[in-house]
């Protein structure tokens, strides 16, 4: 009789949670161009049958300079660095009926529409946590479609990568990833090292804390071999060897989480010391435009003072 | 007579209402309770302003809404409280206001020092964590003495943070942990662990900043890797046993969701 009142009472409060409560959209915001053959050893156990193809953010004319705002956002307020949680696959497959791999392959085609309005916006760094060090948990079947998944989407993605002046980075122990996909981020980072638009990170097999503590290791071996004094690790010194050193903007502004949870989940602990966070009900193969503007919007009118009185 | 009637009426009231909240603790207590509530005491200065509190007074709602929190986190169960009391990055503000805010310290710690009513009745044990030598000698003199006082209290843990902030405090673990490098043992993340300020406690359960920022500041950011983050819009002076109750609520809609992604 206590769990259901319990119950009761956490889902009458759930009824007005949020501030901000987008509901996720029952279908998917994404037109069907192809349908993609699986590989062989993945096809018995996965039934996913919405294998999507979508033509890049460019539009018709193939014109990739860089778009106006919409005319709500001003460009003066623009973050520098977005970092994005791409939360809700797995939810947003189940509320359809299906398996968690169509929930990934549909997240997919909002990972490149976002990326690709982070390049026409000119937002010159969005890190992307794609997986984390904790996601190795999941069933085998679930990562190999995550891992196959991801690195389809770079070999079709390459030349748009390359046509939008997108950079590739990728953070993370990418040891622990299959070769073949590994060949492929390196292939992708050094096809795409001259882009200048706009920096992407993969944060691939990513942890924060460890993250940290790859930086503590540098720093106790170079002070054992006399290179450095202890007195000489600063929080500026930390700050430019963890794996954000990559670009030069290693904190993000924004910090957006779709599917409605409230988490860090071990995501550049460091780098989020003061950025603004945004967490929306969507679920990402839900987050769109729309979405991404929104967020941007709630972005704009915060007053960021970063401990002091402005 | 009439006097008479309106006290029985008001004492009835606070009856009912005392009762009501029993209930409300009972049926909670059927979920999981956090152990660890971490909050960011945000919106004093806009509080202040909307109520025409000089800069002298500015802090003490926000002392009294403290004193409340702490209380319903004993009434709910909560075992660990820890607060954002002051952090490095706040001495940048005008040296008159941060005048007032170790006034306030200085003065609270002397009244628990001398009455410790409050702290015996919810059983609390005081910590001071951060780099304390930025209270000025006096004041951390008391402060030890408060922490030494209070040390055999088991009840409630009130971890105050004052010359605070995350990235302070790696980099203090670093340089701890560092020294055991030099034996040629390569440092890992639990020797980074043992050495943070905050290894006295468990890690955060919920984070609250209240008046609706969504930001951490540089408050906790190792150890609220997975910790559920609420941002009511009241601000600090403002919040109330219900913005609790809500939070808990909350913690309690995520969690078997959440056990069930650690434990895959």
């Amino acid at each position: 009789m206590m769990k259901i009142s319990t119950t009761l009472l956490s889902r009458a409060a759930a009824l007005s949670l949020n501030r901000s409560t987008k509901l996720s959209s029952y279908f998917p915001n994404h037109h069907i161009h192809n349908q993609h053959l699986l590989p062989n050893n993945l096809v018995g156990p996965i039934s996913c049958f919405w294998a999507h193809h979508s033509t890049t953010s460019a539009n018709a004319d193939g014109n990739l300079d860089k778009s106006p705002l919409p005319a709500n956002l001003r460009q003066e307020l623009m973050p520098r660095h977005v970092a994005i949680i791409m939360d809700g696959n797995g939810r947003w497959a189940a509320k359809r009926g299906h398996g968690p791999e169509v929930g990934h392959d549909a997240g997919v085609i909002a990972f490149i529409e976002v990326m690709g309005l982070c390049a026409r916006w000119g937002i010159p760094v969005a890190t992307f946590f794609v997986f984390s060090s904790e996601n190795w948990r999941r069933t085998k079947a679930e990562v190999d479609f995550i891992m196959w998944r991801f690195q389809k989407m770079l070999e079709d993605e390459l030349q748009n990568f390359i046509r939008q002046g997108i950079r590739i980075f990728t953070i993370g122990d990418t040891s622990l990833l299959p070769i073949s996909l590994q060949e492929v981020l390196e292939h992708t980072k050094e096809a795409t090292k001259h882009n200048t638009k706009t920096q992407v990170i993969f944060a691939v097999s990513y942890s924060g804390k460890n993250d940290i503590v790859q930086a503590c290791q540098t720093f106790s071996k170079k002070v054992r071999n006399g290179v450095m004094e202890p007195n000489e690790v600063t929080e500026n010194v930390i700050e430019k060897e963890l794996e954000t050193k990559v670009t030069s903007i290693p904190s993000p502004d924004l910090l957006i989480r779709t599917s409605g949870e409230l988490r860090i989940s071990n995501f550049l602990l460091w780098q989020l010391a003061y950025s603004e966070f945004y967490f929306c009900q969507t679920f990402w193969p839900d987050f769109g435009e729309s979405q991404f503007i929104e967020a941007l919007q709630c972005f704009q009118k915060r007053g960021r003072r970063f401990g002091k009185r402005i | 007579m009439t006097s008479h009637i309106k006290f029985q009426v008001k004492q009835l009231i606070r009856i009912s209402y005392d009762f009501l909240l029993r209930c409300i603790f009972h049926i909670l207590s059927v979920g999981p309770i956090p152990t660890h509530i971490a909050f960011i005491m945000d919106g004093n200065r806009r509080y202040a302003r909307k109520n025409n509190i000089g800069l002298k007074d500015r802090y003490r709602p926000g002392f009294l809404a403290l004193m409340s929190r702490v209380k319903h986190c004993y009434e709910l169960g909560v075992k660990y409280i820890t607060i954002f009391a002051f952090s490095l990055d706040n001495l940048r503000r005008q040296p008159e206001e941060i005048q007032r805010l170790m006034e306030l310290l200085r003065e609270k710690i002397e009244v628990f020092l001398e009455n410790d009513g409050f702290i015996k009745k919810y059983g609390v044990r005081l910590y001071f964590v951060g780099n304390l030598t930025v209270l000025g000698e006096d004041i951390h003199a008391a402060a030890n003495r408060l922490m030494e006082e209070t040390a055999n209290n088991t009840t409630t843990y009130l971890l105050v943070c004052v010359g605070y902030t995350s990235t302070y405090e790696m980099v203090h673990a670093f340089e701890e942990s560092i020294h055991l490098g030099k034996e040629n043992r390569i440092i890992e993340l639990e020797d980074i662990e043992k050495q943070m300020y905050m290894s006295i406690a468990p890690k955060p359960d919920i984070l609250i900043r209240s008046s609706g920022e969504t930001r951490l500041s540089n408050f906790l950011l190792w150890q609220t890797e997975f910790s559920l983050l609420y941002c009511p819009s009241a601000l600090w002076p403002e919040l109330g046993l219900w913005h609790m109750v809500w939070a808990l609520l909350n913690y309690q809609r995520h969690y078997a969701y959440f056990q069930k992604k650690m434990k895959n």
